[in-house]
């Protein structure tokens, strides 16, 4: 049989922006009714690759061929036309519109004539994705979510699929759900470009896989055949880092959550149902979920952005401080990394000195009412210099950092002040390989200090590298902390699809033999 | 039975300007754009209306020249907000200041003019069925013109695809734009639609509610709309009905002091900016109605990342 | 398709920080050029009797001092609460309230001869400021309403209480019936700096209120919170930083800034209640504060243009028969200038590159 003509072929795509090569030089081909991964660590190019395939973004110089021919793919509407869906990272969905006006602003205004609820309720329900037209988006779930950002794709009859990282909102059992989809896709003849970073995924799903590295293709292979230590290779240019971890041994309960219940600030949010949990000094406890079941309303609470009208029912070190807010709990030694770096852990438009008096002005950098310049510029440099942080120095500005550099920043501003517990939200979210691996380490090295530390993370393999307890929060409860080692990935995935919260829940299928993805 | 139809009349025509600003401001905000510029878009029409109906010796004309220019003055607006990515509260203000201004300077030789202001409609027959006649059709043709501009908002934004997409803009810039639409190009759209009835709303005041022209006529009531678009949580018909709750009480200070009251003027010119001020007290109380409701992007500038 | 297009700066430009308020100024004095020939007017004669007359003997330089004070002052309460986010625009009506508070006082006292009295009115014209400012702060922290709002319509009730009260109540007796009120005695009124000038002690005052101004907002910690919560209010809230209280302070600080100039205008070269006491210069002042990038140096600068610009306004209706609503065409027009040339700071303009090989869509 002759070769078939890719569906997709680019060659040479360069995108150049002021501070970054994006695209250097990429050559990717995809098959008619393949799965071709793309893979690489954050900040490798992949998503500017899809932003240029689909027509948002135009290339600096390169090809692209679309079954055989030449294209110039000008803007999203182009794309479609030629068959392209994409199916976004971070949703492009509009919270207060229904499922059925979501799809039709995506579709071409010829599609979306006649009974498009009625072909939502088909198409979705056939791919074993069912929807309600009518539903507005902010009642649903993520997983939800991402089912009408797919059939909205679907329902253009698609000949490639672009999925952004399509599985880091998913439990594992709804990752599984997904890949059946894909494979019946792929079956049909519709090719899929599959943006990841998760390795074991890729080996059980994907045909193809090309990897990025700083913007180039640094390899082509049959993930089916590889393992992911040599995936990892081809990505990061070595080895995966494994940081060290001894045996734990806790001592004192330092935070202590008694029954928090909690309204959502935010209509859009999830509302917290009688929260139990206990942190103890010298311990790491983890807190697994999928992003939107609670977990911000929670960070809130215990960080002290949100106050409780109970102050007893969070308590530091036996002190109630419910009603306390950060700044009070940080003087009880509390230290917190939040989920979002750039706007919450530091002012993006603020220079790293400034942004160390965010939170660690008791450590000698105020006097009177006074600001103490130099202290600041001091604990600025020192906190650059031991977190190994690529910045200009203290005056550079924190928004020109990277993601990696400014967590490692914010990261070390928080450890430096010697606090009794340390809660981290999502820690590595956005971070490139070698700074993870720091962080996480520095995490460690905290609890065998003998600090108390809680990390709350979607990265399940994250979670079972580095804690030593393991609690689920879904819909806003949350299922007891057990030791790592007593359980596995596919109990906490069945925790955190709320198995233990509604009795009468639809049993869900094991995770299938092919693609077990294990700790670590 | 007379006088109460009369109350209605006046009522409506006192509100009416309120309608045309506020209904324009609305569509412009739920596309996310923050427009201050209302009072001194509202001024601008309100001048170049009444210098067109003077010169032209047509109100009508007027009252579309009038239109034209609160367009024409918002897209200095849009340039510096939309395109030049400026903070949009300092913009919007500082075309309320420009208006404020432009109008005094331009409506100079205009002050003492009288002119030939629109009529209340007077149809033979209709007009002079007791009650009924003066309640359902005696009012100035541009009463009626704001009863199908509210028609016409509501079925735009609630039915039609360009009210959908217009929504979604608001709502989030960015998925609308990566989906693909002129997130930009439709924002200056809102922003000319809303400075054409703010435009509207001031040539309306100088040409038919009190033909004439003075400088700062407008008296606040382009932030009274901004205030109304507030609390009727950017939904049409509250628009309206806030709109002739204004105009209700604008006057009341005129009634009160026809009945020959002694309270000082002083205090009946307050009503309309306290009550202004209580309700929208009131109303932004309630946080998660106003999340709801209020385009989530509103003031937020606007710029592609890629 | 645009060739050319915005692209974002990888750092803000320090250049275009301090060039932007100077290229405003000169587009806005360009400007001139076109409107006066467009009025009829010579444009040397009419730069000349705009730009140049005003200032060019003592009294006028005087002058032009005597009408940058109050904007220096109030621009400087302003530019804390902005930077915070806090969007005063009411300072029209606190400066009101500030001249009733102190005017009030000095009517009180109009027969007492003491040095306190004048110290007195101006701590009563701030507090009278401050006061005013307070309900828009109490809306916003207790009920979430926009202070832009609340404190404008506050500008509109501020002055008809001021007319109230000179047409009624604090009229004065032997005023012939006009809406006055008793013009103040020696001891209400502020000294004269200047011989020649009507220049007096409240440009110090200004000047001082400047530099406490700066030092709080750059060198001291309740400045830094401020600037924080205007930049990122999720970031002050995660350190702790009370939103309510930078609400307060915010307005306040502007309020009381304004009810001092407020009551600088009627001890100084009002000398008594009229039913106007300011031509805006509470919304003049916001322009002030932009122009001059919310710092002191730059806000002393451009209250200084701007003072040129009321003066101009001035002359400009003696000497050539302009109106003097001229004046806030040009304010506009420079807030205008300046917002668009502010975009150079965080953007430059780049053309866009075409795609290297030219494809058949």
């Amino acid at each position: 049989m002759a070769d078939p003509v890719p569906r997709l072929a680019l060659a040479g795509i360069t995108k150049v922006y002021p501070s970054v090569v994006a695209n250097d030089g990429i050559d990717l081909t995809v098959l008619p009714g393949e799965i071709h991964a793309v893979l690489g660590e954050n900040g490798a190019g992949k998503s500017t690759l899809m932003k240029i395939i689909y027509g948002v973004v135009k290339p600096d110089a390169g090809e692209i061929r679309w079954e055989g021919h030449p294209v110039a793919i000008a803007n999203p509407a182009r794309a479609r036309k030629l068959g392209i869906g994409m199916v976004f990272q971070h949703f492009s969905l509009f919270e207060t519109l229904t499922v059925a006006e979501n799809i039709a602003l995506a579709l071409d205004a010829r599609l979306a004539r006649g009974d498009l609820p009625a072909r939502i309720r088909d198409v979705s329900s056939r791919y074993g994705l069912p929807l309600d037209p009518d539903r507005h988006v902010h009642t649903m779930s993520v997983g939800e979510r991402q089912r009408v950002e797919i059939v909205r794709c679907l329902l253009q009859d698609p000949r490639l699929l672009i999925m952004d990282e399509p599985t880091s909102v998913l439990t594992p059992q709804a990752v599984e759900k997904l890949f059946e989809t894909l494979r019946r896709l792929s079956g049909e003849g519709c090719s899929i470009l599959y943006i990841s970073h998760k390795l074991d995924e890729i080996r059980a799903l994907c045909h193809r896989a090309t990897v990025l590295r700083g913007g180039k293709v640094t390899g082509t292979c049959d993930p089916r055949r590889e393992s992911s230590a040599s995936l990892a290779r081809m990505m990061i240019g070595g080895d995966l880092p494994h940081p060290r971890h001894p045996e734990a041994h806790a001592r004192e309960p330092r935070l202590v959550v008694d029954g928090l219940t909690l309204a959502s600030d935010d209509p859009f949010g999830t509302s917290l149902s009688d929260i139990r949990l206990t942190v103890h000094a010298g311990e790491i406890v983890g807190i697994a979920g999928v992003s939107g079941n609670g977990q911000k309303e929670l960070m809130a609470a215990l960080s002290g952005e949100r106050t409780i009208d109970d102050p007893g029912v969070v308590t530091l070190m036996d002190v109630p401080v419910g009603q306390l807010d950060a700044d009070a709990r940080r003087a009880l030694g509390l230290a917190f990394v939040p989920e979002e770096r750039l706007g919450r852990g530091a002012v993006p438009e603020m220079t790293l000195a400034e942004n160390a008096l965010l939170t660690a002005h008791r450590m000698g950098l105020v006097r009177g009412a006074f600001v103490r310049a130099d202290a600041v510029r001091e604990y600025a440099r020192a906190t650059i210099e031991a977190y190994k942080v690529k910045a200009g120095g203290p005056d550079a500005v924190a928004r020109s950092l990277s993601g990696g550099n400014l967590q490692k920043y914010i990261v070390g501003r928080e450890i430096r002040q010697a606090p009794k517990v340390m809660i981290a939200a999502q820690p590595t979210w956005g971070v490139d390989v070698g700074a993870a691996a720091q962080i996480r380490q520095a995490l460690i090295d905290l609890r065998d200090a003998g600090v108390a530390v809680l990390v709350v993370s979607e990265e399940l393999d994250e979670l079972f590298e580095v804690c030593d307890r393991l609690a689920v929060i879904a819909q806003g409860r949350l299922a007891g902390a057990r030791p790592t080692r007593e359980t596995d990935a596919e109990e906490i995935g069945m925790l955190m699809s709320g198995s233990f919260i509604a009795e009468g829940t639809q049993s869900e299928r094991r995770f299938s033999p092919a693609g077990a993805i294990g700790p670590g | 039975m007379d006088t109460f139809a009369q109350l209605v009349i006046l009522t409506l025509a006192a509100g009416t300007p309120l309608v045309f600003a506020a209904l324009g401001e609305l569509v412009t905000e739920k596309s996310g754009v923050l427009n201050l510029g209302v009072e001194g878009m509202m001024l601008v029409g309100a001048v170049v209306g009444f210098m067109v109906a003077a010169k032209s010796g047509s109100p009508w004309l007027g009252i579309l020249a009038g239109t034209f220019a609160g367009a024409a003055v918002s897209m200095i607006f849009a340039v510096i907000a939309l395109s030049l990515l400026a903070n949009q509260v300092a913009t919007g203000l500082a075309l309320s200041i420009f208006g404020v201004g432009l109008s005094a300077f331009i409506g100079l030789d205009y002050v003492s003019v009288v002119i030939d202001g629109i009529k209340p409609l007077a149809i033979r027959g209709l007009s002079d069925l007791p009650v009924v006649g003066q309640l359902l059709f005696g009012h100035s043709p541009l009463v009626y013109l704001s009863f199908v501009l509210f028609a016409a908002v509501r079925l735009f934004l609630e039915r039609t695809r360009a009210g959908l997409v217009l929504r979604a803009v608001g709502e989030s810039p960015h998925s609308a734009h990566a989906i693909g639409y002129p997130v930009i190009a439709i924002r200056y759209a809102a922003v000319f639609f809303g400075g054409a009835c703010a435009g509207l709303a001031g040539a309306y005041l100088s040409v038919a509610y009190t033909p004439l022209w003075v400088e700062g006529m407008v008296a606040g009531r382009g932030w009274i709309a901004l205030a109304l678009v507030v609390f009727a949580t950017w939904k049409p018909w509250r628009v309206v009905a806030g709109a002739y709750l204004f105009g209700g009480v604008t006057l009341a200070q005129f009634q009160v002091q026809a009945m020959g009251s002694s309270i000082p003027a002083q205090y009946l010119s307050m009503l309309p900016y306290v009550a202004t001020i209580v309700v929208l007290a009131i109303i932004s109380r309630d946080a998660v109605t106003i999340r709801l409701n209020a385009p989530a992007s509103l003031g937020k500038p606007f710029h592609p990342a890629a | 398709m645009m060739m050319i297009r915005l692209e974002a700066r990888p750092e803000p430009s320090r250049l275009f920080r301090w060039a932007s308020p100077l290229i405003a100024a000169a587009a806005t004095v360009a400007i001139g050029f076109v409107l006066f020939p467009a009025m009829g007017r010579n444009p040397i004669d009419a730069f000349h009797a705009f730009f140049v007359k005003p200032v060019d003997s003592l009294y006028g330089l005087g002058e032009l001092l005597l009408k940058a004070s109050p904007l220096m002052l109030i621009a400087t309460g302003l530019a804390a609460g902005y930077r915070a986010n806090v969007w005063n625009i009411g300072a029209e009506g606190q400066l009101t309230m500030g001249a009733i508070a102190g005017g009030g006082l000095a009517l009180a006292l109009h027969d007492v001869e003491s040095a306190l009295v004048l110290p007195a009115m101006l701590v009563a014209g701030a507090i009278g400021g401050l006061a005013w400012a307070a309900i828009p702060a109490w809306l916003r922290t207790r009920f979430n309403a926009n202070e832009i709002l609340t404190s404008l319509m506050l500008v509109y009730v501020a002055t008809l209480v001021l007319s109230l009260l000179v047409h009624d109540a604090w009229r004065d007796p032997e005023g012939f019936n006009f809406p006055q009120s008793k013009m103040f005695n020696e001891s209400a009124l502020l000294p004269n700096l200047l011989e020649g000038t009507r220049l007096n002690v409240g440009f110090i005052v200004a000047l001082a209120v400047v530099a406490a101004g700066w030092l709080f907002m750059q060198k001291s910690y309740a400045g830094y919170q401020m600037r924080v919560a205007g930049l990122a209010p999720a970031a002050a809230n995660y350190a702790g930083i009370s939103s309510p209280r930078t609400v307060w302070l915010g307005m306040l600080i502007g309020g009381a800034c304004a009810g001092l100039a407020g009551v600088g205008e009627i001890a100084g070269p009002i000398g008594q209640l009229l039913p106007s006491v300011s031509p805006g210069y509470g919304f003049a002042a916001i322009i002030v504060a932009f122009v001059g990038r919310l710092n002191p140096i730059g806000i002393v600068f451009a209250s200084v243009l701007m003072s040129l610009l009321y003066l101009g306004g001035e002359s400009a209706q003696l000497n050539l028969a302009l109106p003097s609503a001229v004046t806030g065409l040009f304010q506009g027009t420079l807030l205008f200038f300046l917002l668009a040339a502010d975009v150079f700071i965080h953007y430059r303009l780049r053309r866009a590159r075409r795609i290297a090989k030219a494809a058949v869509a």
